[in-house]
């Protein structure tokens, strides 16, 4: 019980390496095949700085020697795959000399603070108020509010995000505009920097929050109304047990375990919302980031921070699955016998 | 049917009688039918606006700039004007021109992605639930390994390299993401349905593989097969928007994502031009509802526990 058994665990790795590598390898690829050539975007940005560029053959073939895009295309991809192991994908082209890596670090924590105080909020109302639309117990207005407050949740979190930001930023200026915290505060662990960079968290977790819940309300009503025909509901309630107790310990507990498997399924699309709300609440995490690589054209920062998020996905859903037969004992893989 | 010759007449009867067989197909749900006509609302908005609007109005320039929707006043105290009923952009191209071209095309890249996704995954899912074995194996594997990459972040890496894209390209792309989870879908079903009574039935009267996979099994997974097209259609719309709101996606042809993106970099919520980025949100919304609705109708109708409950 609860014992991984080995060709489980072996599948798993090997689903989580083809994931990685298949990633990688289509990120790689995908701008080889492209008729843009990385070291001419560097000679343009270096004639508009200048206004003209003397040399500009010997210049592009030195661009090309230090990118390595002069070497035979096994060995970049060779090389490539190398530095993608260890978080190395070379400097970044707009704020040269920076490694990629560097700017990734700093933007990293914002992002995962954000996905994860999103995420257990949401996880926690979501499937809260999908077991109370079942039961029988809770209030006619409940059952007739949240279906309707579902509606909104089909949204995606850009949209409720700029919807917020217009309403409590612009018009009533309760909250920032802009930004992970104010300018005027010096980062650092102190109670003015922590108290700023809630304020100016607060808008975007709620405009994922908000969109996201319903997801885990519909599937936790699904669950709830198969847990509630159960027979050993039916003897708790005839045990007197209240009726409190039965919905908490006997219901959602039950119900709440597949709405863990479903959360693999779900990441990808969660992390890409959030990439996006972080675009337009400028927010300084990987979402940022990515949009300002975009603009400048800066190859390696956009496949840094690709290849970046979809590890961290894949590695979610991997966790998700190793620890997913403790807690749900009901659940036998395939060759344990 | 038959029992209306003795049926009571009082009014209360007569309509309960009729909820009742309304219930009774369950493809007409109020459900399904409220989101099909939230979409059916959205295409009659591109088909017919084409003939009643001057869509000359896109272009930039074409249009005062920043004018209101009728009814209300912008920050220079400009009224609207019913030339530009839902207002202009700061490009002067006039908001219902642009939503006029720019909705039905999210809605295209959406139904085409999906369609494509759909035909593959209904292949690759009949073919691993029936052949098993080694191709079993590695669809399974694929689809496991597809399930995890967002679509976005590859899609982004392929639009900055490629810049411009059409939207019948941006579609295919989008397509290339989409085959899992119909895949994973059927070939759950297809095993669980191969050992049913009725298939070996057919099998046992001599009946074809294809016949078999298409006349007695396909019919039975219709409920399963539109939810999971209705679902792939909203993350095809979502992807599409998101890179259109990057700005990445079609830059000739109007889209919402991409008149969001626009009112955003123009600072369009600091100068109060609500109708800019918001119109273009709203009917995103509209049509995100409409495509939850008719996936919940189709949940009623593949799962009859939940219609006891609505």
């Amino acid at each position: 019980m609860g014992r991984i058994p080995r060709s489980y665990l072996i599948n798993r790795v090997i689903t989580l390496l083809l994931t990685v590598w298949i990633a990688a390898t289509l990120i790689w690829i995908i701008p080889r095949l492209s008729p843009v050539d990385p070291a001419e975007i560097a000679l343009g940005r270096m004639a508009a700085g200048a206004g003209s560029v003397a040399n500009a053959d010997e210049i592009l073939a030195q661009l090309r020697a230090s990118m390595g895009i002069d070497q035979p295309l096994l060995i970049q991809y060779l090389k490539y795959l190398g530095g993608a192991l260890t978080f190395d994908f070379g400097l970044s082209t707009a704020s040269f000399p920076t490694p990629v890596s560097q700017l990734i670090a700093s933007a990293l924590p914002w992002t995962l603070g954000l996905m994860i105080l999103s995420l257990v909020i949401t996880f926690v109302i979501g499937n809260l108020l999908g077991a109370l639309m079942v039961w029988e117990r809770s209030p006619n207005l409940v059952k007739v509010a949240i279906p309707a407050a579902m509606v909104f949740t089909s949204i995606p979190p850009i949209l409720s995000g700029l919807l917020l930001m217009w309403v409590f930023s612009a018009q009533l200026q309760w909250f920032p505009l802009t930004g992970a915290y104010g300018l005027t505060v010096e980062p650092g662990w102190t109670w003015s920097f922590v108290q700023s960079v809630l304020h100016h968290g607060f808008l975007p977790a709620v405009s994922i929050v908000i969109v996201t819940f319903g997801f885990w309300a519909l599937g936790m009503r699904g669950l709830m109304i198969t847990v509630q025909g159960e027979d050993y509901v039916k003897l708790a309630e005839a045990k007197g047990l209240r009726p409190r107790y039965i919905l908490y310990r006997y219901m959602i507990r039950n119900a709440i375990l597949p709405q863990i498997t479903a959360f693999a399924l779900k990441i990808g699309l969660l992390v890409a919302g959030q990439v996006l709300v972080e675009r337009i609440f400028a927010y300084n995490g990987m979402g940022k980031l990515l949009y300002d690589a975009i603009l400048d054209q800066d190859f390696p920062v956009i496949q840094g921070i690709s290849y970046v998020i979809i590890l961290m996905t894949a590695v979610s859903v991997f966790l998700v699955d190793l620890i997913y037969p403790f807690i749900d004992p009901r659940i036998r893989h395939e060759g344990d016998t | 049917m038959t029992s209306t010759d003795q049926s009571p007449q009082t009014r209360a009867d007569r309509a309960t009688a009729k909820r009742m067989r309304r219930f009774d197909n369950p493809w007409l749900n109020p459900k399904l039918i409220w989101g099909a006509s939230l979409l059916l609302f959205i295409i009659a908005l591109g088909i017919l606006g084409r003939f009643v609007w001057n869509l000359d109005l896109v272009f930039t320039g074409s249009t005062p700039l920043k004018l209101p929707p009728v009814g209300f006043e912008n920050l220079r105290r400009q009224e609207g004007v019913w030339d530009y009923p839902l207002g202009t952009d700061g490009g002067g191209r006039d908001i219902l021109a642009l939503i006029i071209m720019g909705a039905p095309n999210s809605l295209f890249v959406g139904m085409l992605a999906s369609l494509i996704g759909m035909s593959v995954g209904i292949t690759l899912g009949f073919t691993a639930g029936f052949v098993g074995g080694r191709t079993d194996d590695t669809i399974r594997i694929l689809s496991d390994v597809m399930i995890t990459i967002p679509p976005l972040l590859i899609l982004v890496v392929f639009q900055a390299a490629y810049g411009d894209v059409s939207l019948t390209m941006m579609a295919l792309l989008i397509a290339c993401f989409v085959w899992q989870s119909p895949t994973r879908l059927i070939r759950a079903q297809v095993l669980s349905m191969r050992t049913s009574g009725y298939v070996q039935m057919a099998q046992l009267s001599g009946a074809s593989t294809p016949h078999i996979m298409f006349r007695e099994m396909l019919p039975n997974l219709v409920p399963y097969l539109f939810g999971s097209f209705i679902a792939n259609v909203t993350t095809s719309i979502v992807t599409a928007v998101g890179l259109e709101v990057l700005g990445l996606g079609p830059q000739r042809i109007p889209t919402l994502g991409r008149t969001i993106y626009e009112a955003i970099n123009a600072g369009a919520l600091i100068q109060n031009l609500w109708w800019w980025w918001g119109i273009p949100t709203l009917l995103l919304a509209v049509m995100f509802i409409g495509l939850l609705l008719i996936n919940l109708g189709l949940d009623e109708i593949s799962n009859p526990r939940l219609r006891k409950l609505s």
